[in-house]
């Protein structure tokens, strides 16, 4: 389904983080291709978070290289990774609850009038625009976002790494919080986002999701990757065993 | 991501506070206020609403309300700062020194047009260098800032208490003591033209805010509400010119003033001493503040940072910087508030500012910002500065002593913050 011929829209080379002794990384290396869902399965602490948040610019690695179309990069920051077009959800969403869904929406990347104000009314137009297609029932476009449901607050982060036209998007467990609805037009918009040709890191603690919405699943064990296998091949117990046990499935994989 | 969300037009009626969009906070600070006031103006047989209080109030105001606004960014993003009386005083120590010894020693003697703004440059740099100095401690070497600024109140306090050698300094510069006290006003003509452009930009910014809505096609109040405003707008400022306006100069300083000029005052002249140019500075401080609040990045960084601090820096916004920034505007209204005060005084004095940083955070506090961050607005602060002063003066002229007035204003800070959670919880308010 996924052309991989061609050069990896990202590739993290090598990657390792630590934090005081203990590798939460430890030499793991990741890719993925345009169009493509590669998922990141792993126990909570197997390094998955810490792993992506170097992409993200959250975290600095201490070794290791990124590559974006083939290129070395350098991530130092969170504005870096964002000039990429690397865009991220994370699990806690990182919204300022204080503010509404437009000035989150454009937090760090305000739209400006030419006396070099923030244009709070295009900004809020975008985002009337941008949660039409994506989210048809919100409304509360002047509330903080303290005043929002899960599922709408989840929107607007999702509108956030959507609307300045990523390559590349990370999600943290966007379906963590979210009601059976609400996780279906998740992963509808993967669907969508696929089409378009962006790559995406999905963060996954459900088999399940995986299995649906995945081309390939890459497992980490103890800051370490047991493997990266395509979906298609594997079965559920495979993948589970690999994240349970750091056991490879017996017939070779495709990475 | 599906949930319907009832919100907005099909409420049917909804009350005439809300079509008016008032804040309901704000409106409860204007209705403490206005208690106060007429409380004490009662207590005190109606000396406390007159003309001559009214003026005195607001120029006493002043240095509070201007440090205040600076205060509200420092508690928005989760900070304090204890050292803004004590930074003050330094700050009219180094302006006051430079008036009296260091200028006239290199030529610029007293009466020069330009002693006033160099002395007053030299004081804004030196406020907001060491603001900026307790911005870096915070927030690249990750010192708490109640530890800098704790620190800081010692330090600059007694820095002020060296450079002067505990001396009285003064007399100040005569350009210089205009920007404080009532030597510096506007007189009545400049004060109601200014009050007009006041109305007149208040009307203009109503409008224009519409039209933006309606070139976005965003729902917009009804036109009753906003001719509403504009109405309400023009009544409060132009009762404020008028005011102020009413509260005439004293005979005999007139007369002397004829006198001066060699020329003897007509029969029953009169002059209204007007708009208090302390206050003009105080306003504008108040506009660029919220300008810069509400319309730049600076301000959205500052309230996102507040709102969360994670989310700020994840958003690419440099945590770090800005804290340096807040904590270098802080010192620069400190530094302002430092030459309002010691012009006000007309000399320089030892203990100018103390207990300051305690006025100022209260003020800040009761207009609604939140210490928990994120929450905050200065037209709130300088209100809240405005009450705890009304409150302070109003029972000195009713004749509270001393320690019942500091225990009154201490009580009603707890009450006021009390209040303030109450109210939040009923409304879900954030």
């Amino acid at each position: 389904m996924v052309d991989r011929s061609g050069t990896p829209l990202v590739e993290m080379r090598d990657v390792s983080v630590s934090f005081g002794g203990i590798k939460a990384v430890d030499h793991v290396t990741i890719d993925l291709y345009p169009g493509e869902v590669v998922g990141l399965l792993g126990h909570n602490g197997a390094g998955k978070s810490t792993l992506i948040k170097c992409l993200s610019g959250a975290y600095k690695m201490d070794a290791g290289e990124i590559y974006v179309d083939g290129k070395l990069v350098d991530i130092q920051n969170p504005r870096d990774a964002r000039g990429h077009n690397i865009e991220t959800i994370y699990q806690t969403l990182a919204l300022a609850d204080n503010l509404d869904a437009a000035s989150n929406l454009f937090l760090g990347r305000e739209l400006i009038t030419p006396t070099g104000l923030v244009d709070d009314a295009r900004m809020e137009a975008e985002t009337r625009k941008i949660m039409a297609r994506l989210n048809p029932n919100f409304k509360k476009f002047n509330a903080p976002v303290k005043a929002l449901s899960g599922g709408q607050r989840q929107s607007v982060a999702i509108a956030r790494a959507v609307y300045f036209n990523a390559r590349i998007l990370v999600m943290d467990e966007p379906t963590a919080a979210l009601g059976p609805q609400e996780t279906q037009m998740v992963a509808e918009l993967i669907e969508q986002l696929k089409e378009q040709g962006i790559g995406i890191f999905l963060i996954e603690h459900d088999v399940h999701s995986v299995m649906n919405l995945c081309d390939r699943a890459s497992v980490m064990k103890n800051g370490q990757l047991v493997g990266t296998v395509d979906v298609d091949k594997v079965t559920d117990e495979d993948i589970l065993s690999m994240i349970i046990l750091g056991k490879r499935p017996e017939p070779a994989d495709a990475s | 991501m599906a949930d319907a969300s009832a919100s907005g037009t099909s409420q049917g009626r909804k009350n005439i506070f809300k079509t008016l969009e008032f804040d309901t906070r704000l409106l409860g600070m204007v209705g403490a206020f206005v208690l106060v006031c007429i409380v004490f103006n009662v207590l005190t047989d109606g000396r406390f609403l007159t003309p001559r209080n009214i003026f005195n109030l607001t120029i006493q105001t002043v240095s509070v309300a201007i440090m205040a606004t600076g205060m509200v960014f420092v508690i928005v993003t989760r900070h304090i700062d204890l050292s803004v009386g004590a930074l003050l005083a330094t700050c009219s120590a180094i302006m006051a020194i430079m008036q009296t010894q260091i200028l006239p020693g290199i030529g610029i003697d007293y009466g020069s047009p330009l002693m006033a703004p160099v002395a007053i440059l030299v004081g804004l740099l030196a406020g907001g260098l060491i603001g900026a100095f307790h911005g870096w401690l915070v927030g690249y070497l990750a010192i708490p800032a109640f530890i800098v600024t704790l620190g800081g109140f010692l330090v600059w306090r007694n820095v002020a208490w060296y450079l002067t050698s505990g001396q009285t300094i003064g007399p100040l510069d005569d350009t210089f003591q205009k920007l404080g006290g009532i030597g510096g006003t506007l007189g009545t003509t400049a004060s109601w033209i200014l009050g007009v452009i006041a109305v007149a930009a208040a009307c203009y910014g109503i409008l224009q805010a519409r039209r933006a809505r309606i070139a976005h096609e965003f729902p917009v109040k009804p036109v009753w509400a906003e001719a509403t405003l504009m109405g309400l707008s023009a009544v409060l400022i132009l009762g404020f010119v008028a005011t102020l306006n009413a509260y005439s100069v004293p005979t005999r300083v007139l007369a002397r003033e004829f006198e001066a000029r060699g020329e003897v005052m007509p029969e029953g002249f009169t002059q209204g001493y007007g708009i208090p140019i302390s206050v003009l500075i105080l306003i504008a401080i108040a506009v660029v503040m919220t300008v810069v609040a509400r319309r730049t990045r600076l301000g959205r960084y500052i309230f996102a940072t507040g709102g969360n601090p994670d989310a700020a820096e994840l958003s690419g916004i440099n945590t770090r910087l800005l804290t340096v920034k807040v904590f270098a505007i802080m010192g620069l209204l400190c530094a302002l508030a430092g030459m309002v005060a010691s012009a006000r005084l007309s000399f320089h004095s030892n203990d100018i500012g103390t207990l300051d940083e305690l006025r100022v955070i209260a003020a800040a506090v009761i207009g609604g910002t939140a210490l928990a961050g994120g929450i905050g607005t200065i037209y709130g602060a300088i209100l809240g500065a405005l009450i705890m002063q009304s409150l302070q003066s109003g029972m000195a002229m009713v004749g509270v002593d001393a320690p019942f007035q500091n225990i009154v204003v201490g009580g009603v800070l707890v009450l006021a913050v009390l209040v303030d959670i109450i109210y939040r919880k009923r409304t879900g308010d954030v």
